[in-house]
């Protein structure tokens, strides 16, 4: 017999009894779109993340000044960085790409009557290469603009929507807090970082510009810096290579052998970020394990109804065997009835996920993605369940006798 | 030359009751040809339903051999006793046996299912078949909107779908009153005329009297076979005149 055919006798045979239909494939269902609804969740995490250590670029190092605890449990950076370590690492240790100060500070920045509150970040050109940032339009800083502390400025395009609209900024003076620059560039858009801070709503000067007119001077430390970043060449180990920024800070700042605790911290970001993510991914693949145990619960809610229609129609089977059937075509026929309430269920389930991930993009903000692949894999498990609880009950009434089935009370 | 329809050479089919083993069928011989029309009697325990069963395929013999229509059925496997009863046998059971929720053309096209016939075919032999059984207007009717001897009709047509050799009806009248049991075995007597071999299993004798031969079962033994003295013969006018048009429904 067909396939086609068996399907349409499975058909038949599920119509006549809706209700019980539906509930039974309600486990499958259920099964189905947690698993994928769960495995979407993960997935978008993962994408977040990635997109995160995209727009940070890989082999990056951060250093921070020495902590210094509060009297409110909060913690300060302590100016303790100067500007001239970034060189001195590039001259003596090997595998650094680039190594790049910052400045940071916040301004108030005024173009004509609009008002917006930003970052400002003081900086050199390598900050293009650590922070992995390219220019949308505009030029760098020369030389010459870097070494006198010129007013000029790269906006981000948070700050480019917000005061030129659909106007081009390049060339317009803004004003930043108590001075006026130039803008000579628009950086291209990052997203938020991995704390959710938007880096797109941001001003970049010169480091000498930001340090004279925006923070202002540290009397302890003229030349400080906020914080180092250094970029690692793919021929080291980040591991490798926080220990030796480790030991010549520890050189050149001096910190005694017994210190309790160095006056900076290096910090590898990408590394935080992929802990944390490892987490989440264990957490996910615990919560889709979890999913796929309803799968299994529905599978059995399948078999048990099987069997039930097995007894039921048992006298449906003396007759089928009396007018022709053979025991496959019987085997075959329950088969296809229970392959066909999990595929229904299935196709129902990823139709669910659908809405509900919709919902979670929609109204709850969350990043999900979901597979092909885990949809076909859902789809297709859960026929393979429809298979593995409907071959027993199948097989119970491919091996009854018809004479036995038909005069069953 | 023609085979008969059915040959039976000795035999026997044994039941293990603990130690004890019960011969129900004790050495059979019979031949049904073509066209008989023949009642299986007996009180029940006597052999005629295993007779039956054995006859329709439904159940293995111990010992002897059965030939449906030329084929030795006694040797076969599962399947091909299948194919024997899709291609040979129309079944008429007591209870009707209907698929409830099912239409009467659909119910007919059943054993097609499970037939080598081309799907293109189906919906014209059921229709010729529920013609044959006067159930043309009915056709789309479920089992619980027919009566009893519309509903045993419908079976029938069934019965009738894949052109068999014989239909085997295992006490068709069973389940309906006298006048519709009239009308049913007006039908049979019908199909019979027109060259349909009807075998009958029946304990009632009023209903065996429109066989035109009987088989008469005790103890495992078939102690008569003999044709029907005095035959009832009715065609369908005549049962529809005694059939009280209310019951029909």
């Amino acid at each position: 017999m067909n396939i086609f055919k068996l399907f349409k006798i499975a058909l038949t045979a599920l119509s006549l009894n809706v209700m019980r239909s539906i509930l039974t494939m309600l486990g499958i269902i259920i099964g189905v779109s947690a698993v994928i609804i769960m495995v979407a969740i993960g997935a978008g995490a993962q994408q977040e993340v990635d997109a995160q250590l995209e727009a940070m670029g890989s082999n990056v190092l951060m250093i921070f000044g020495g902590w210094n605890n509060r009297g409110g449990g909060g913690t300060a950076a302590v100016a303790t960085l100067q500007d001239k370590y970034a060189q001195m690492m590039i001259d003596e240790l090997y595998g650094i790409e680039a190594a790049t100060p910052y400045v940071s500070g916040r301004a108030q920045i005024i173009f004509g009557n609009l008002n917006w509150s930003a970052d400002v970040l003081g900086t050199t050109n390598d900050f293009f290469v650590t922070k992995n940032w390219n220019l949308l339009e505009g030029r760098e800083f020369t030389a010459a603009e870097m070494n006198s502390g010129e007013r000029v400025a790269l906006i981000g395009t948070i700050i480019r929507d917000e005061l030129f609209g659909a106007s081009n900024p390049i060339g317009q003076s803004i004003r930043v807090g108590t001075f006026n620059a130039t803008v000579i560039g628009v950086l291209e858009e990052k997203g938020p970082d991995a704390r959710g801070s938007d880096q797109d709503d941001v001003v970049v000067m010169p480091l000498k510009t930001v340090r004279n007119k925006v923070t202002g001077i540290n009397r302890n430390n003229p030349n400080s810096v906020s914080y180092l970043e250094v970029k690692g060449s793919d021929t080291v180990s980040m591991t490798y290579l926080e220990e030796e920024i480790d030991n010549l800070l520890r050189q050149v700042m001096k910190v005694a052998p017994d210190a309790e605790r160095d006056p900076f911290r290096i910090l590898d970001q990408a590394e935080r970020i992929e802990s944390r993510a490892e987490t989440q991914a264990i957490f996910n693949t615990l919560l889709a394990a979890v999913a796929s145990v309803s799968l299994i619960v529905g599978g059995i809610g399948i078999m048990n109804i099987m069997m039930v229609s097995v007894t039921e129609r048992t006298r449906e089977i003396g007759l089928r065997m009396a007018i022709g059937a053979k025991p496959d075509d019987i085997l075959n026929q329950f088969l296809v009835e229970a392959i066909t309430l999990c595929g229904v269920g299935g196709l129902i389930g990823v139709g669910i996920a659908y809405g509900v991930t919709y919902v979670m993009e929609t109204y709850f903000d969350m990043v999900t993605l979901i597979n092909p692949e885990i949809v076909l894999i859902s789809i297709g498990f859960s026929a393979l369940i429809g298979v593995f609880f409907g071959y027993y009950p199948a097989l119970k009434a491919s091996k009854l006798q018809p004479i036995d089935a038909l005069r069953y009370e | 030359m023609t085979e008969p329809v059915i040959r039976t050479t000795g035999i026997r089919k044994a039941y293990h009751m603990g130690d004890q083993t019960l011969w129900a069928l004790d050495g059979i011989d019979t031949v049904i040809e073509p066209g008989e029309f023949v009642a299986v009697m007996g009180p029940s325990g006597s052999g005629k339903s295993t007779y039956m069963n054995m006859i329709g395929c439904l159940d293995a013999v111990t010992e002897g051999q059965v030939y449906i229509d030329g084929n030795e059925v006694s040797s076969y496997e599962p399947n091909e006793l299948a194919s024997i009863r899709n291609e040979k046998i129309g079944f008429v059971f007591q209870q009707f046996n209907l698929l409830a929720r099912t239409s009467a053309e659909d119910n007919v096209k059943l054993p097609l299912l499970y037939s080598q016939t081309p799907e293109e075919e189906w919906t014209e032999r059921a229709m010729r078949c529920l013609d044959r059984v006067s159930l043309s207007d009915r056709v789309d009717n479920q089992p619980s909107q027919l009566s009893g001897g519309q509903q045993q009709r419908v079976a029938i047509a069934r019965a009738l779908v894949n052109d068999p050799v014989m239909i085997l009806a295992d006490e068709p009248t069973g389940a309906l009153d006298t006048s519709t049991t009239q009308e049913i075995m007006a039908l049979f007597q019908e199909l019979n005329e027109n060259g349909t071999t009807i075998i009958l299993v029946t304990h009632e004798p009023e209903v065996a009297a429109y066989a035109k031969r009987q088989l008469i079962f005790r103890d495992g033994h078939l102690v008569s076979d003999e044709l029907t003295a005095n035959r009832v013969s009715l065609d369908i006018e005549d049962a529809s005149l005694i059939t009280d048009p209310a019951q029909l429904g």
